[in-house]
């Protein structure tokens, strides 16, 4: 199975280790990774900022750059939910309205496409700590990706995942709106980072770079010793060699995808339940 | 509206540790009796139905008001049509003088929030007295509602108490039956004396003619039946066609509002007291209020008018949990409120309040009628970029956006810049100051400066699995 990387923006920019991460684990799971250069920003903070011209210029680039894609794979929930839920609008009446309602339908949050379309709950990740899961709103809101994160983090090996208090509130990143309303941002991201202090985690997972920067950066203001962790991270440090479980039970659980291809994508998928069975005994 | 003016309200809400503790304390009460009784029903079916029902309601308006106005009538009421505030001012004013009103009792309405009644009848020399506990204490505070349906939810105890206590003269305590006691003494004086009734407008029921008053304190039923003149004040598009839609109307209200499966009292009244009744109103006069609502019809926020008021999306905003109500400026707060104050009030003047959203999302998960509020927020956005009245820069910068996203040459190049452009502003790997609009993000939050090698680049040097990385597959 070919997989072509939407790295979004930031994390091309300012988080790469994010990119490296997804890149890893994709291909420890089986899957070819390319990535299009000409790939640009999705075009959020100007949709989101009421410039919607400039939006769709950045978005038609998107279109353009992921055309021969066959899956379009990114590490961030809000991302994929602007190209997913307002693409479709946006290109109404657009001369590529089809490509880029046929782009909305094959891009995949990364935990989404490793649960959904790879059919793994267990990526064989090994990860002695206490953690918690921030929900993104556009990931859990916008896209309705809940439970794949949440199913993959709790099949890590060594794991202990607690619940964050309150975890449907908003961190406060809201794209421009923690810079226009900058007090207000952080004020909300003090009350969740008050929660993440009160459940005694050591990480802090989230599945988009944009919400982790925002409480990242709040954390190092405020001072603590809470680590902040892209899941894409956690899970390919989790694998790596030495660190990942037993090879053949990973060749077992990553079958599928050493067939790749579709076909294979449809075996891991009937097997899922399978795999997840063998992972807890 | 000045643009510095909403910031300034929010920072000066940020700083009122009090109001902040009382906002938090209010809204999860509220929030938690919601979660606690959404699972009477299948929620989604019936939030589905509500939405389809308060849709054919908006959609067909026209008809349904002619009809409730002509039911109205034939059941011996007034109906008046007020295109805006002050039109509806001056046919209040003309009733109460008609009727020689010295004195009025009010049940809750917004829209008499909307069109400041209350400021014009005083200064006619007529007694207002706001008989809702909530509107009674923000009355005495000479303040205005700060939440739909609690009106002084951003008041502690001990405000209340403060307050209670200068109107008393005498020390209070700041328990609940004391304060209760003060005002339910006080405001039975008030209903005895009134001539007149000011009522709000929860429903209008168009096929009998009657409006729909939900309190939890049974002041809406003093308000009704003491005076003996009574008006009522609503909105146009608080209208429902059939008396048993009030069923799923209700039923949605009250939970997502208090959580609570029915309130104390729900009063219908069909017109002015019918010879042979013992109570009621001699007169009873119905305005129906545009003020803007008309302008909104048709376009694409139409479904901001399905609204039924019942603050579910003020208590699950993040942004309003931390600055209450009054910090938004105008009669409505919350999600609802940053889009319908723009409708109202202007969008140029007004847009600015539709940022005060992180658009989570939450106001449309919790919405009784579906309204998208999140992507009206958008749109008012870009309703308020569309006046061309946005910030130069702003408007610069997203022009530059939109030119370099669509040429990915120039992305390339502006990530290399950007990484040269940087350096006089970073220090171990941080930006430690930065031209606006950054210098508010550094002013809470700390940055990582751009790595040395943006994700492309590292992808051109090739990623290398480690050793054994693939074994499992190959």
């Amino acid at each position: 199975m070919r997989v072509s990387l939407f790295v979004t923006c930031m994390v091309d920019a300012l988080y790469p280790n994010v990119g490296v991460s997804s890149v890893k684990l994709l291909r420890r799971l089986g899957v070819e990774v390319d990535f299009p250069e000409d790939q640009v920003c999705c075009g959020q903070p100007a949709f989101n900022s009421g410039y919607h011209d400039a939006a769709r210029d950045a978005a038609a680039q998107l279109v353009r750059a992921f055309r021969d894609a066959e899956y379009v794979v990114g590490p961030s929930g809000s991302c994929v939910s602007m190209i997913r839920h307002y693409y479709p609008a946006l290109f109404e009446g657009h001369p590529l309205e089809a490509e880029a309602n046929a782009f909305a339908a094959k891009t995949y949050e990364l935990s989404q496409f490793i649960v959904d379309v790879l059919g793994i709950d267990d990526v064989g990740a090994r990860f002695p700590g206490r953690a918690t899961y921030h929900t993104s709103c556009h990931m859990t809101r916008g896209l309705g990706v809940l439970e794949a994160p949440l199913r993959l983090l709790k099949n890590v090996r060594g794991l202990e995942l607690v619940d964050l208090p309150r975890r449907e509130d908003c961190c406060g990143f809201g794209g421009t709106f923690a810079v226009k309303m900058a007090r207000l941002s952080a004020a909300m991201a003090d009350e969740k980072l008050d929660h993440v202090a009160e459940v005694q985690a050591e990480y802090l997972v989230g599945a988009d770079t944009a919400c982790l920067m925002h409480l990242g950066g709040r954390l190092e203001r405020r001072g603590g010793r809470v680590r902040v962790l892209h899941l894409a991270e956690l899970l390919e440090e989790g694998t790596r060699p030495g660190v990942r479980i037993e090879p053949e039970e990973s060749a077992r659980r990553g079958g599928a995808g050493a067939a790749g291809g579709a076909g294979g994508a449809a075996g891991a998928r009937t097997g899922a339940g399978d795999r997840a069975e063998e992972a807890s005994a | 509206m000045a643009k510095a003016a909403i910031l300034d309200r929010i920072d000066q809400a940020l700083g009122n540790e009090r109001l902040r503790r009382a906002v938090r304390k209010a809204t999860d009460t509220f929030r938690g009796g919601r979660a606690r009784v959404i699972s009477d029903f299948d929620w989604e079916a019936m939030r589905e139905k509500a939405r389809a029902l308060r849709a054919h309601t908006i959609e067909h308006l026209d008809y349904y008001l002619e009809q409730l106005a002509a039911r109205v009538r034939e059941n011996g009421g007034h109906v008046h049509f007020a295109e805006n505030a002050s039109q509806a001012v001056e046919i209040v004013r003309r009733i109460a003088a008609h009727h020689g009103v010295r004195s009025v009792a009010k049940s809750k309405s917004m829209i008499s929030e909307e069109i400041h009644l209350n400021e014009v009848l005083e200064a006619d020399g007529i007694e207002v007295y706001e008989t809702d506990l909530g509107e009674y204490i923000i009355q005495l505070a000479r303040e205005t509602p700060s939440h739909i349906i609690g009106p002084a939810l951003h008041k502690s105890r001990e405000d209340i108490a403060e307050l209670f206590s200068k109107l008393e003269g005498r020390p209070l305590s700041s328990d609940t039956p004391t304060l209760t006691q003060v005002a339910r003494r006080r405001l039975r004086e008030v209903f005895l004396k009134a001539d007149m009734g000011i009522t709000g407008c929860n429903f209008a029921v168009a096929e009998t003619g009657s409006i729909v008053i939900v309190t939890n304190e049974g002041n809406g039923r003093m308000v009704t039946s003491l005076p003996r003149v009574q008006v009522t004040l609503m909105g146009m598009e608080r209208i429902v066609p059939r008396l048993e839609d009030l069923d799923l109307l209700l039923a949605m209200l009250t939970r997502s509002a208090t959580g609570q499966r029915t309130t104390s009292y729900v009063s219908i009244v069909s017109g002015p007291r019918k010879e042979g009744e013992r109570d009621g109103p001699e007169a009873f006069h119905l305005v129906i209020v545009d003020n803007m609502r008309s302008s909104i019809l048709g376009g694409e926020f139409q479904e901001a008018l399905n609204c039924i008021r019942c603050g579910a999306c003020l208590n699950i905003c993040p942004v309003y949990r931390q600055i209450g109500g009054h910090a938004y400026g105008w009669v409505y707060s919350g999600p609802i409120g940053a889009v319908l104050t723009p409708l109202y009030k202007g969008i140029e003047e007004w847009g600015e309040v539709a940022q005060a959203s992180s658009l989570c999302g939450a106001c449309y998960d919790v919405c009784p009628v579906k309204i998208p509020l999140h992507d009206m927020l958008v749109g008012i956005r870009r309703a308020s970029v569309e006046t061309g009245k946005s910030k130069a820069l702003e408007r610069l910068a997203f022009r530059a956006f939109g030119f370099v996203m669509s040429r990915p040459g120039m992305y390339r190049a502006a990530l290399k810049i950007g990484r040269l452009a940087q350096a006089p502003f970073v220090r171990k790997g941080r930006f430690r100051a930065a031209p606006p609009p950054l210098s508010s993000w550094l002013s809470h939050r700390s940055l990582p400066s751009l790595p040395k090698r943006s994700f492309r680049e590292i992808w051109a040097k090739g990623i290398d699995d480690e050793p054994g990385d693939r074994r499992g597959t190959s």
